[in-house]
């Protein structure tokens, strides 16, 4: 699969050609501007490749129809760098918007939503705004937010890019402990710490080409 | 619970918003009322050619030379004529009368003119008045003939004023109604931005297209329905001030606008208003808040 950027003199990520098992956990790792960010943008449909396909869930999303995609992304969670939360809202509240604008109703909402907080951590806060909580509590509303629909895969874009390493430490346990629920892990990082601790499938991209697919990889 | 959070979002919008909010409901205001009077008139000018044509004659003037040999043969020719509805014979006599009866404010002028300077005529009322051509080409060169003349000719002039003044007010509808778009455009960009953290989250975790966009087409119809309520009571508004007050005098001439096409009204722009305006914030968020 190809993806070039208009207006780049070269492709982004140029014939590449990856496979990820359900259940897997999988680091996308390499230097800016590699094309690693490109992978998961094109997991959610958000770019579309110029050559190939994309098959997320079993289905071929790079041809899907732009109004099947919102149904399609909510088999689909996301953490990102910033985290992404509404500041006006609270850590509970984060959580259940998620919930309430897919058309859950709220009594689902507060049977899930605690639980999902209990889970990352976060039992007791869940009434803090995001300004009231540490970066790493902040990056565990946003996993809850994206694991609350019990998705089939969690993407995480540089999820510890604004971390301390232990506070990066503790979310990459937490990551773990989705992955062990059943859910299919894609980070991506070039935090070679975690990368070195976790001894999990690593794939290395440079210049739009992988370079390295290693089972039980490290940063190197 | 989703109509609630629609609903709720939409009136926060517009609040948060309530500069911009207002100077869309104004323009829409002025662009529908302006549309409204438009086709008010339009249906009144219609109302009032069935009204008129019904009694618009054709006057076939007669030479003050004629005999009646003459006079009683265009008499029998209209009797038997298909187009002709009905015939009546204005003597100088009646002329002069109804001349008095008609400039009675005038009298210098009804002084003026003797009883007998006023020529005889035949009053024609035709079955269908769009056939002036075929009576004046066939009654026209007959002796003792002086000239036909079509009222309708008379009251074109009217109807052309009216005409004129309908579009001028439709050619200001239009620019006003372009105003109005723009506004709704802007207005729904500005609350889109606003909002675009929410926006983005939802769109993350896979919120349906017209959840994301409903609240924000529906701030631009209930704008747009605000607007024609308050454009019908600026229609309702002037009739009873002008139509009804300061040109009643007129209406005599005019023939009063109803209630009925007044009320008419309220659906129209109503309807007019929210379809359009909906449209222009669907397109808007088409283009801002891309998929």
């Amino acid at each position: 699969m190809t993806k070039t950027y208009p207006k780049a003199s070269r492709p982004s990520l140029d014939d590449v050609s990856v496979s990820i098992e359900k259940g897997d956990f999988v680091f996308f790792i390499g230097p800016s501007g590699s094309g690693k960010s490109s992978i998961v943008k094109l997991m959610l449909h958000e770019i579309k490749p110029n050559k190939g396909k994309v098959i997320v869930n079993g289905k071929e999303i790079s041809s899907m129809r732009s109004w099947k995609i919102p149904s399609f992304r909510r088999s689909i969670g996301c953490v990102f760098q910033d985290f992404r939360l509404l500041p006006n809202k609270t850590a509970y509240e984060n959580v259940a918007f998620a919930l309430e604008v897919i058309g859950k109703s709220k009594a689902v909402a507060r049977r899930v939503v605690p639980e999902v907080l209990e889970l990352v951590g976060l039992g007791g806060k869940e009434h803090r705004y995001p300004h009231e909580l540490s970066g790493g509590e902040q990056q565990r509303v946003a996993v809850a937010r994206a694991f609350v629909n019990r998705p089939l895969i969690l993407l995480a874009d540089e999820p510890t890019g604004n971390l301390d390493p232990d506070t990066s430490i503790e979310i990459m346990r937490l990551l773990d402990r989705i992955n062990r629920t059943g859910t299919t892990v894609v980070m991506v990082t070039h935090d070679s710490n975690i990368v070195n601790q976790m001894r999990r499938r690593v794939i290395e991209i440079e210049g739009g080409r992988i370079v390295r697919d290693q089972a039980r990889g490290v940063y190197g | 619970m989703r109509a609630k959070y629609v609903l709720a979002e939409m009136l926060v919008g517009l609040w948060r918003n309530v500069t911009m909010t207002i100077a869309m409901i104004i323009t829409m205001i002025v662009s529908l009322s302006m549309l409204g009077a438009s086709l008010l008139m339009y249906m009144q000018v219609d109302e009032m050619k069935g009204h008129y044509y019904e009694q618009v004659e054709v006057s076939i003037y007669l030479e003050k030379s004629i005999d009646d040999a003459q006079r009683s043969a265009i008499k029998s020719q209209l009797d038997g004529d298909p187009l002709v509805k009905s015939v009546l014979w204005e003597t100088k006599e009646m002329a002069y009368e109804n001349f008095k009866e008609q400039f009675r404010d005038a009298p210098d002028l009804v002084n003026a003119i003797g009883a007998d300077e006023l020529p005889e005529s035949f009053r024609v009322a035709l079955k269908d008045p769009q056939k002036f051509d075929q009576i004046n080409a066939a009654y026209a060169g007959l002796p003792g003939v002086d000239t036909v003349v079509d009222q309708q000719k008379l009251l074109q002039k009217i109807f052309d004023i009216l005409g004129s003044v309908q579009n001028l007010s439709l050619v200001v509808a239009g620019f006003m109604g372009l105003a109005a778009l723009l506004l709704v455009a802007n207005t729904i960009q500005v609350a889109a931005y606003s909002k675009r953290r929410e926006v983005a989250v939802m769109k993350l975790v896979g919120a349906s297209n017209w959840f994301i966009q409903a609240p924000f087409v529906l701030e631009a119809v209930f704008a747009a329905l605000l607007g024609s309520i308050l454009a019908w009571v600026m229609l309702v508004v002037g009739k009873i001030v002008l139509i009804d007050g300061k040109l009643a005098a007129l209406t005599d001439l005019l023939l009063p606008v109803s209630w009925g096409n007044v009320n008419l009204m309220l659906p129209i722009l109503a309807g007019i208003g929210s379809v359009v305006s909906a449209v222009t914030a669907w397109v808007t968020l088409r283009f801002y808040i891309r998929v």
